[in-house]
């Protein structure tokens, strides 16, 4: 890094800078204070080092992180969970692990930025107050760094430590903010900080990146920007010019550095992977129509009322229910199973009708038991009671199982006409659409308001044939559009 | 990033903030601390994400130096635990879904308590250098001991209050950061006693782990020693304690949870701790091992099951079932497919009801593979 501590001053004024800021900080009673081992080389050396550097940082100096004092006069914590892992990047106050004490959980922070070399302890493991509990492997550049917050040192000209001065203002940044600020030929002195103190932190220089771009740059520490390689600088720290440079606008293009991620499959995909695989290989064949609910929705109005004073909300599903638990009265093998070797076929008494949910989990397909027993409000008193056990995820192995026959509202979410899978061991499934009101014509050819509703069946071929399946479908379509039908059948 | 992109550059000088969310005040806060010596916050909700989140909010966001500030809320029923706890080990989880009470873990340490309307929590912020919880429960105690001098209300070296030297009335906990930090206890004055201690029994056997157990202590209501006292009463004299103490206005500022503009980033903060990879994920490892009865008409079988749980995910598991009960193919598909999923009774039914399709079509078989399954699940 070009930016050069410039120590215009003598190394003795240098040394009572450190003393000083020490002070301050040591003043503050930090309770997680750092002890750090440190070699001290000589600052030539150091701006030789920076001077050459154009390369990735070179392994510096491996700084041991101890654990300092909690207060309360607490010795030993116990280590609950690490947030890095070794070799791990971390910035200055990242979290770096958790750990307990007396009801006491206590974040415990980095102060460098490096790369974490070693960890001291496992989860659940005591580790002691005063003894090492990180070591992290620092950057080259910040070996003459004693205290945490270095000063910044001018770009490039005499002038602007003068300026900078005169400002009064010294600006405080960690040497890794200074490199970014480096890289990207920003001044320091130019940009707000707003870290405590007027610090600034590597979101006030993407900040100032951005306004100076006006492209939108990731403020998280990963991905990080990948500017242009810093031009080679053989220059002397010498100020080139007088005059103050003019910041050039940062070039750096925003690159895209998201990852694609993999999982392995678990718990209900693969479930589901099986299940649908294996509905695959039955011969769906597919029957659409479309219903007009005109007639069903004045009805339901008007019983609306009546239910809600029963305490149970009314909506459209019992009524479609009921209708294809009445229309497998009439086609029982809609409501049958055939078994693995496909040798015999199983007609089920009870007609458990399955009503697909989606959830917060995800599809789930509870069924109302022998719906040809139950009347409409009995259906809709029990769909209330599925809806709010799926809603608080206690639906049991009952209520998820048996089922004989399913239908699907995938048009409450949206859709018109589907392409549904048969969900094993049953036979046939029916989608419903959206209802959406359209124009249609009546009996004396005019066109008037109608709630249309398509319905996409789809039923295994091997066993029911398209004409079953249509003679069901428009019996279950003639019980919807004139509701009246169905008192006359109702068991 | 968008919270900082918001905002303009209205930061004063002396508000200066650090952390990761370094997003300074906006001009219409009511956080407005400046200068003075601190502040007593109530919250106006009651619903503990949003209030676990404004203690988190107020934690990362306010720079505590020189400040004190006490933080009033109250929940309707919820069970809390601490950060590092296992909540199947803590408390009724059915017994909890059946009666609608909320699960949140913390962000502190410590063991599980019960919330509801009758219990008063308080959060005492400071710079991490003026940390002291002993100091916080003596000033509950002083203001205790103003409001009623008869009753005898203790602080004990485990930092519990102690009703009469024996009922446990406040339980403590505390975090810390990198400058800041906060304790913040409870207070029972008027809670449901018999529902707090049938929801924090477990019904967990063979749970193995290493998460931070609690210490199950008798508890009693303030209310109970002296119904005079009420919520409102003695959160008052607290308030009034303090305000004394720390030198302050009476004056409490009402917090509204909800509101993004006044608490920046606090609805994110809130959602955070009500995800599922939160609540339950964030699980110490532990293992259970059990093993129950079946039984099917006439027949009967033991079952073995031993589940390793990581990160509230089901990362080994082993069923051992006689053969001739169910097939062990059949138990063997079942614990290979739990794997990777939640220790979550509502999952592990969907999956099993799913897995139950592709299974060989027998009566018998399925109704033993669901009763299998039902026991599985009502181990988690």
């Amino acid at each position: 890094m070009a930016a050069v501590n410039v120590l215009r001053c003598s190394f003795s004024f240098m040394g009572r800078l450190v003393c000083a800021l020490q002070y301050r900080f040591c003043s503050r009673g930090r309770f997680i204070r750092s002890e750090y081992i440190l070699n001290k080389p000589s600052l030539k050396i150091n701006q030789q080092r920076r001077f050459l550097r154009n390369t990735p940082v070179a392994a510096g100096p491996i700084l041991q992180f101890k654990l300092s004092d909690i207060g309360e006069g607490i010795t030993e914590v116990t280590v609950k969970e690490w947030y890095v892992k070794e070799g791990d990047t971390v910035s200055q106050f990242d979290s770096i692990c958790e750990v307990q004490s007396d009801k006491a959980s206590v974040t415990i922070t980095s102060r460098y930025d490096g790369v974490v070399s070693k960890l001291y302890y496992n989860v659940d493991d005591t580790a002691i107050v005063g003894k090492p509990l990180v070591d992290i492997e620092t950057e080259a550049v910040k070996v003459g760094a004693l205290e945490e917050d270095v000063l910044e040192a001018p770009a490039v000209s005499h002038d602007e430590h003068t300026h900078q001065e005169i400002k009064g203002q010294k600006t405080m940044a960690t040497p890794a903010v200074r490199r970014l600020a480096m890289e990207n030929n920003i001044k320091l002195s130019e940009v707000v900080g707003t870290g405590r103190d007027g610090r600034i932190l590597k979101e006030d220089i993407l900040n100032f990146l951005s306004k100076q771009t006006g492209a939108i740059l990731p403020l998280s520490p990963t991905p990080e920007i990948v500017p242009p390689p810093p031009q080679a600088r053989t220059a002397p720290p010498q100020p080139k010019d007088k005059t103050l440079p003019v910041p050039k606008p940062a070039v750096t293009k925003p690159v895209f550095t998201g990852k694609d991620r993999t999982e392995p499959l678990k718990g209900f995909h693969k479930a589901m992977i099986k299940t649908m695989s294996a509905a695959l290989k039955i011969p769906h064949f597919g029957y659409c129509d479309e219903i007009d609910l005109t007639q069903l929705a004045e009805l339901r109005e008007e019983l609306k009322s009546m239910a809600e004073s029963r305490g149970v909300r009314l909506s459209y599903m019992p009524f479609f229910i009921k209708a294809a638990s009445l229309g497998l009265l009439h086609y029982p093998i809609l409501n049958a199973s055939l078994d693995n070797s496909c040798q015999n076929i199983t007609y089920k008494a009870s007609h458990n009708i399955g009503l697909a949910m989606d959830t917060q989990q995800g599809l789930i397909v509870p069924n109302v038991k022998n719906v040809q027993m139950l009347s409409i409000f009995d259906i809709a008193a029990e769909l209330n009671r599925l809806q709010t056990l799926g809603a608080t995820g206690q639906l049991g192995t009952s209520e998820l199982t048996g089922g004989t026959f399913t239908i699907s509202n995938i048009g409450s979410i949206g859709g018109t006409y589907s392409k549904p899978v048969i969900l094993l061991p049953e036979v046939a499934i029916g989608a419903l659409g959206k209802i959406q009101a359209l124009p249609r014509f009546n009996a004396k050819g005019e066109v008037v308001k109608a709630h249309i509703m398509n319905v996409s069946w789809s039923a295994d071929h091997r066993i029911i044939d398209g004409a079953t399946m249509s003679r069901f479908s428009n019996l279950w379509k003639s019980y919807l559009e004139n509701p009246a039908s169905m008192l006359m059948d109702l068991k | 990033m968008l919270i900082r992109r918001a905002f303009d550059i209205c930061v004063k000088k002396q508000h200066v903030f650090k952390s990761v969310v370094s997003s300074p005040h906006s001009t219409l806060s009511p956080l407005n601390l400046e200068g003075g010596g601190g502040a007593i916050l109530k919250s106006l909700s009651t619903n503990v994400y949003e209030n676990l989140a404004v203690e988190d909010w107020i934690h990362d966001n306010i720079d505590l130096q020189g400040k004190n500030i006490l933080f009033l809320w109250r929940n309707s029923s919820a069970v809390v635990i601490g950060r590092h706890q296992n909540p199947w080990q803590e408390c009724n989880l059915k017994l909890m879904r059946e009666h609608g009470i909320q699960l949140a873990r913390r962000r502190s340490g410590g063991g599980t308590v019960y919330h509801d309307m009758g219990n008063i929590n308080m959060t005492f912020f400071t710079n991490k250098k003026k940390y002291d919880r002993m100091k916080n429960l003596n000033m509950i105690t002083k203001s205790l001991n103003k409001l009623r001098p008869q009753m005898d209300v203790r602080p004990t070296e485990r930092l519990d209050l102690l009703l009469n030297g024996h009922f446990k009335v406040s339980g403590t906990a505390a975090k810390l950061g990198r400058t800041n930090a906060y304790h913040h206890c409870t207070l029972l004055c008027n809670s449901d006693r018999a529902l707090l201690s049938s929801v924090l029994k477990s019904p967990c056997q063979g749970l193995k782990s290493n998460a931070t157990p609690s210490v199950p202590s008798p508890v009693k209501n303030l209310l109970e020693e002296d119904p005079t006292l009420d919520c409102g009463i003695i959160m008052d004299s607290i308030v009034t304690e303090y305000t004394k103490q720390y030198g302050l206005d009476h004056h409490i500022i009402l917090i509204e949870p909800k509101d993004e503009a006044t608490l920046p980033g606090i609805s994110k903060m809130t959602q955070d701790l009500q995800t599922w990879e939160w609540v339950f994920g964030k699980t110490p490892k532990f293992s259970v091992s059990t093993s129950f009865k079946l039984g099917y008409k006439l027949s009967s079988a033991m079952v073995t099951l031993n589940i390793a749980v990581k990160n509230g995910t089901i990362d080994s598991c082993n069923i051992k079932l006689p053969q001739h009960w169910l097939p062990s193919e059949m138990c063997e598909h079942l614990a290979s497919h739990l794997i990777g999923n939640k220790f979550c009774p509502s999952e592990t039914t969907r999956l099993t009801s799913a897995l139950l399709r592709t299974c060989p079509q027998s009566e018998e078989l399925h109704h033993k593979w669901n009763i299998l399954c039902e026991n599985v699940a009502s181990v988690m």
